[in-house]
């Protein structure tokens, strides 16, 4: 005790004191401090909840409750995960400009950061299809297009035409036409059944036959040539038949009354 | 050409007389107008050789209609404004043909309306009909006929003409017999009719051609299945089989799973297995492959006509002209958990038949 009180004149000796006194304060603040407190937690995960629900407070909720549970307007979104929020609000059918038979496809009004936000905080009312990432829905395999072209004839062909052009359903609603859809939304559309369109889990169909309908959709509405020249809407007999009647023989018709019209004589007038 | 080489306008055409008294006389004939053709041989000449030249053309575009047949690849992609990416030989070929016809044609038209006789020829018209003495003479020879062929008298032969001549349709009618074999009964049963509780066959999901648990059918997903093993088909129905397509046209599935409690028709949700239902794929109206599936209302849409069902009532039809609900399959799980069928569809798949038995 001697050798101690010797030194208390040393200049570290307030340096030793200070070091003693912070380490008890802490020791003592996390034995006794409010457990609320101590799990306070300010991940950027957290924040993004609660961005997400301050966002989802003023445009959803109005039909999807205040905390996502439903109402008699919209569908409960507990376990409908963040790929189909990414998709509904990506595409703009969410939040839905009116009621009906089918909410259209429209300008989306909310910045990737905000959609984020609002997938997270759905996410977070239950388990669900999570935001594909791009290597999950990019196939680089080279035979992708034609095994993807087999799988959309099976699976997606009745409803949205051989080609993607879409069509007509039941009372109003209609599959949509898929050129020019984004391969992140093609994907989470499968994953997560939109609207009146089934779903497609993992579980009956592997992500990897996804990525390969994916590809064959782009395929089709990027690059596939159209070896007779126009393609009329690739919609089959109808608008072909179409063309040919009203251009092929009205043409015709047109010159046909031309040449009956128009005479050579060498009149002067 | 100089004016002086036209006629005067309207020689004294021989019709525009007479009008000022008798609006309703015969105006007659216009009176005929030279071509500039007809009196300047220099346009003459110069008609003939852009009829030549068109023609010319059209010998050429044949040339090279055979040219690219031969020359170009098939499978050659170009870009042709404002077409896009089209095939090659297509466009050459469509090209080439279209200018070799539609040459000939112009040339045909320019011909005619510049360098043939542009006179007009008026042609009397006449009665159809013969004249009096002609009819009387025919109807009189004909009389006679029948007279002397004893038709009316001779009653007999008239009679067993009469019953030949019945008779000899249904030579016809017989030969219908050969649209026949009749089905039997090969329309009531399809590749799922080898299952019984003891060997039940497997469902085989068409993607990724294994079979499924009933836990991989999530509620509004939507899958395709065909029969997997039997004792008859070791290897279960396969694509490159011979009989796939038509195999396949009897045994399609598809496979939904709806929330037990929204199941409308006990019956159905005591044929599916917690939820999972199978039904056949085959329109009940003529037989399209349906699938049009709606997971919210439930309903399946047949595209050809409309047909509607609600898969979760049975399958009963809501609209359109199919008169039979959707053949229902029905399923359990064996004993490592896959969805098997234990026996066939409940009705006969697909459309109606005169033999079918419901």
């Amino acid at each position: 005790m001697k050798k101690l009180s010797a030194r208390r004149r040393h200049p570290l000796a307030a340096l030793v004191v200070l070091l003693f006194a912070l380490a008890a304060t802490g020791g003592l603040y996390a034995a006794f401090a409010p457990a609320e407190a101590a799990k306070a937690d300010s991940s950027a995960q957290s924040l993004k909840i609660d961005e997400g629900k301050r966002l989802f407070a003023v445009g959803c909720s109005s039909c999807h409750g205040l905390n996502g549970e439903g109402s008699s307007t919209g569908p409960s979104l507990v376990g409908v995960g963040s790929a189909a929020v990414d998709f509904q609000v990506g595409t703009g059918r969410m939040p839905a400009q009116q009621p009906g038979a089918q909410i259209p496809k429209k300008k989306n009004i909310y910045s990737q950061d905000d959609i984020d936000a609002m997938a997270a905080f759905v996410a977070s009312l239950g388990p669900g299809p999570v935001v594909p990432t791009a290597d999950q829905y990019t196939s680089t395999e080279t035979d992708a297009v034609a095994k993807g072209g087999e799988l959309f004839r099976t699976n997606c062909s009745q409803c949205h035409n051989f080609q993607g052009a879409g069509g007509a359903l039941t009372q109003g609603k209609f599959a949509p036409s898929l050129e020019g859809v984004s391969p992140k939304h093609i994907f989470e559309a499968m994953q997560t059944g939109p609207q009146n369109m089934p779903s497609f889990p993992d579980s009956t169909m592997p992500e990897k036959q996804k990525q390969e309908i994916v590809a064959f959709v782009r395929y089709q509405s990027n690059e596939a040539p159209n070896p007779g020249g126009l393609s009329l809407g690739s919609l089959g007999p109808v608008t072909e038949g179409l063309f040919g009647w009203i251009f092929g023989l009205g043409v015709l018709i047109a010159i046909a009354i031309w040449v009956a019209a128009h005479t050579t004589k060498a009149k002067k007038s | 050409m100089s004016d002086d080489k036209l006629p005067a306008e309207h020689a004294e055409g021989h019709g525009e007389v007479a009008a000022a008294d008798n609006p309703f006389a015969d105006p007659g004939l216009p009176a005929h107008q030279v071509r500039r053709t007809d009196i300047d041989e220099r346009a003459a000449k110069r008609a003939e050789r852009q009829v030549s030249l068109l023609f010319v053309v059209s010998m050429l575009a044949t040339i090279g209609f055979i040219a690219s047949y031969v020359s170009i690849d098939p499978d050659k992609i170009v870009y042709i404004f404002p077409l896009g990416h089209v095939s090659a030989l297509n466009f050459a070929l469509g090209m080439t043909l279209g200018v070799a016809l539609f040459c000939i044609g112009a040339g045909a038209v320019h011909w005619a309306r510049t360098l043939m006789s542009d006179v007009e020829h008026p042609a009397e018209r006449h009665a159809i009909e013969a004249d009096d003495e002609v009819r009387a003479d025919v109807i009189e020879q004909f009389k006679t006929g029948a007279g002397e062929s004893g038709f009316g008298r001779r009653k007999m032969i008239r009679n067993t003409m009469i019953g030949s001549m019945a008779l000899v349709p249904l030579a016809g009618v017989v030969l219908l017999r050969d649209l026949g074999p009749l089905p039997e009964k090969k329309l009531d049963h399809t590749g799922w009719d080898e299952a019984t509780p003891a060997v039940p066959i497997r469902l085989i999901n068409m993607n990724t051609n294994e079979g499924m648990k009933p836990e991989d059918i999530a509620v509004g997903s939507l899958t395709f299945a065909k029969p997997g093993p039997s004792v008859l088909r070791p290897e279960g129905l396969q694509e490159s089989d011979d009989d796939f397509q038509e195999a396949i046209a009897k045994d399609a599935l598809m496979l939904i799973r709806i929330q037990p409690e929204d199941i409308k028709d006990a019956n159905s949700a005591g044929l599916g297995f917690q939820g999972v239902l199978a039904y056949s794929k085959i329109c009940t109206h003529v037989g399209c492959p349906i699938s049009l599936y709606e997971q919210q209302t439930h309903h399946a849409l047949c595209p050809c006509h409309q047909s509607t069902f609600d898969l979760s009532d049975g399958a009963r039809v809501i609209f359109g002209p199919a008169g039979h609900p959707l053949p229902q399959l029905k399923i359990t799980t064996d004993s490592l958990g896959y969805l098997v069928a234990t026996g066939d569809f409940s009705h006969p798949v697909g459309p109606s038949f005169w033999e079918r038995s419901e």
